[in-house]
């Protein structure tokens, strides 16, 4: 039915980007209502938004470069756990605030210099898209960033949580810098550079913060993976689908 | 229950796109000055309203006293010649 | 409406007799029609009537982002998911605004937020209804916010100046919030599958009479209410808004193909306006009294919220002040 990744790598490449901001943006839209204060909440709706708008960008054009008809919608909401190519770090539950502000930001640190070279896509939509989604990204690092510090820094407790933020979210962190056939396929057309070449961009933006927010750069180097290539999800991403898909799963061909 | 947690109070006035002033649009708490800022880019520009942004805390501000209104704003009243109306001039010399 | 059965003072409008000289001025202001401002002189009662109301108001803002927040993760497309998540959020917002004109009389939000919590406020008795299908969002956009929408237009012209200005942004942003309603309930009552068309009516069986009770039981003979009009803070009697509410919605609902759950309605020529039953007000006062279906989740979901940000609030804080030190001591 569908080809696969190693016949159509920029489907999956796209998919990867679209994923990425359809669960990033559903996680965040679950604190709306229940944030810590009215203004968190307000930005959280926000960054919630864009990122939505971000899937609807990223999934419509995959839809159309796979060519089988399929819309952002059908791809959001129509597909399996296993067609999922999201990172591990965005589909584990919210925590605490401090932990959704870290995994943001452990996000934005890449999300940021990925999509500056993303606009110089030789893909001219890719391109396109990158420019769009890099202001929101900006914004988005900009806040995360001193929200991480000034939880970081605030008090004892909050000092803990964010350590203990980090410590969970760090192995999901490197999942992104494994590249893979998809990856270098990418390269080579001159649609996106290798996840890799940020690696070091990302983890001096980390550091940076990271101490500014007094909190210590984990050592270790381990990274799950199995999100971005969809070999292995966790099991959180099958529960939020199912809320997410009910509609559509349970009055196929309705309209809404 | 103390309220000794609770953030400032923090006046926010924004410039719109055509170049008018800042204007007051509201208020909001932030735990400071560019935590506010942050926080009046998302409370107070998300219909697009502003191109820049000022917030000052609410404590900052000094404001007339309302019963010095009399003092204050009367004796403007009666000056109407700094007003355009004031002054007739000759249909004949056209639109000044 | 979503300030219901505020207290004044609870003894009727107060005789110009019985004014000082300086509450008399003060409502001679008001009968002319001006602002009043912060800073103003009022009398005690119209700063605690209005702290009240406000404060009520900003609550069920807060409160009512919970029973459309329940579908914001099963919103059925993207679109729609965007379009009831900025829905939502307006209504933080609107509750941002109301506190921030509560706080010019004199009280903080965080006493507003603990007073709601200790039940010592109340907020709307609307967003104690479950909502149960995707058509809730439409039927709550359509009928809920289009009730508000009517008591708060005219609020815009409120005597306390803060809380006027308030209401003018909501009322602003809050135009698109009925509309995005009843575009659910077109896609579903009117083109949708049998499924979806029972949801809709489904939904408007439940909605109808908790909407009519927005409004508050008839107030003609309210002493609370003269009080509060005479001091423009309630503009129309809760009965003018309800029906001027029916006259509105019964053409949209046959629009819609749907049937208003009320045997009694029907067009009276000589009125000019359509008869209605009126709702079950002793379930109203249930609810209002904490036995609605869902008074105690909505708190405890607010509770839960609030304290578990605690630390956050406190942090961002403690951050600021350290940040403030350390950057005087650089000096």
């Amino acid at each position: 039915m569908t080809l696969s990744a190693a016949e159509n790598p920029l489907f999956e490449f796209l998919l990867r980007q679209g994923d990425n901001a359809l669960v990033l943006g559903h996680r965040t839209s679950e604190w709306c209502g229940v944030a810590p204060v009215l203004e968190e909440d307000i930005a959280l709706a926000n960054m919630a938004l864009d990122l939505i708008g971000q899937t609807q960008l990223w999934l419509g054009y995959a839809g159309e470069v796979e060519g089988a008809g399929r819309t952002a919608d059908d791809l959001a909401f129509l597909r399996e756990v296993y067609d999922y190519r999201n990172l591990l770090m965005l589909e584990v539950p919210n925590g605490d605030f401090g932990r959704t502000q870290m995994r943001q930001f452990l996000f934005d640190a890449f999300q940021v210099p990925w999509l500056t070279r993303l606009q110089d896509s030789t893909n001219t939509r890719v391109a396109e898209i990158a420019a769009k989604c890099l202001k929101e990204a900006l914004y988005h690092l900009d806040r995360s960033s001193h929200t991480v510090i000034a939880l970081g820094d605030g008090t004892e407790e909050s000092n803990r949580r964010m350590s203990d933020a980090l410590t969970f979210l760090w192995p999901y962190s490197g999942e992104v810098f494994k590249v893979d056939a998809t990856d270098h396929a990418m390269a080579e057309a001159g649609v996106a550079p290798l996840p890799s070449d940020l690696h070091s961009v990302w983890l001096e933006t980390v550091e940076r913060v990271l101490t500014e927010a007094c909190l210590t750069l984990p050592e270790g180097t381990f990274a799950q993976s199995g999100g971005r290539t969809g070999f292995r999800h966790t099991e959180h991403l099958g529960h939020m689908l199912a809320v997410m898909q009910t509609l559509q799963r349970s009055y196929p061909g309705a309209a809404w | 229950m103390t309220h000794e947690n609770e953030w400032p109070l923090w006046e926010v006035f924004i410039r719109g796109q055509h170049g008018m002033s800042h204007r007051h649009v509201g208020s909001l708490h932030a735990a400071d000055a560019e935590h506010a800022i942050r926080n009046a880019r998302d409370v107070y520009t998300r219909r697009n309203e502003g191109v820049s942004i000022w917030v000052v805390e609410a404590k900052e501000i000094t404001a007339s006293n309302p019963s010095d209104k009399g003092p204050l704003f009367d004796p403007a009243r009666d000056k109407v010649y700094r007003h355009p109306t004031f002054y007739d001039i000759p249909k004949e010399v056209g639109k000044m | 409406m979503y300030a219901q059965m505020v207290k004044s003072t609870g003894k009727g409008v107060q005789s110009r007799d019985d004014m000082s000289p300086e509450d008399k001025a003060f409502q001679d202001r008001i009968d002319r029609g001006e602002k009043i401002e912060p800073k103003d002189y009022m009398p005690e009662a119209y700063r605690k009537t209005l702290i009240r109301q406000i404060g009520q108001h900003a609550h069920s803002e807060i409160v009512g982002q919970l029973p459309e927040g329940n579908w914001i993760t099963r919103a059925p497309t993207l679109e729609r998911k965007a379009n009831l998540l900025a829905k939502v959020q307006d209504e933080a917002g609107h509750g941002l605004y109301l506190y921030c004109a509560a706080e010019t009389l004199g009280v903080s939000r965080d006493e507003l937020v603990e007073m709601l919590h200790s039940e010592r406020m109340k907020y709307s008795s609307i967003f104690n209804y479950p909502t149960l299908t995707w058509a809730d969002m439409g039927a709550v956009g359509w009928l809920v916010d289009g009730a508000a929408i009517m008591n708060q237009v005219p609020l815009q012209r409120t005597s306390y100046g803060p809380y006027a200005r308030a209401m003018v942004r909501i009322c602003k942003e809050e135009s698109f919030h009925q509309r995005q309603g009843y575009h659910i309930m077109i896609k579903m009552a009117k083109e949708g599958t049998a499924d979806q068309k029972r949801m809709a009516q489904d939904a408007l069986n439940r909605f109808w009479y908790p909407a009519l009770m927005m409004f508050g039981p008839s107030d003609k003979d309210s002493v609370h209410s003269a009080q509060s009009m005479a001091w423009k803070i309630k503009i129309n009697t809760n009965d003018e808004l309800r029906q001027k509410f029916v006259d509105e919605t019964v053409p949209q609902a046959e629009f819609l193909g749907l049937t208003i759950p009320d045997e009694n309605l029907r067009w009276n020529d000589e009125t000019g306006h359509y008869e209605f039953s009126e709702p079950d007000w002793s379930e109203f006062f249930e609810v209002i009294s904490g036995n609605g279906p869902c008074n105690a989740e909505r708190l405890s979901t607010r509770r839960k919220a609030w304290d578990d940000g605690a630390w956050v609030r406190e942090a961002m804080l403690a951050h600021a002040r350290k940040s403030q030190k350390r950057s005087q001591a650089a000096e």
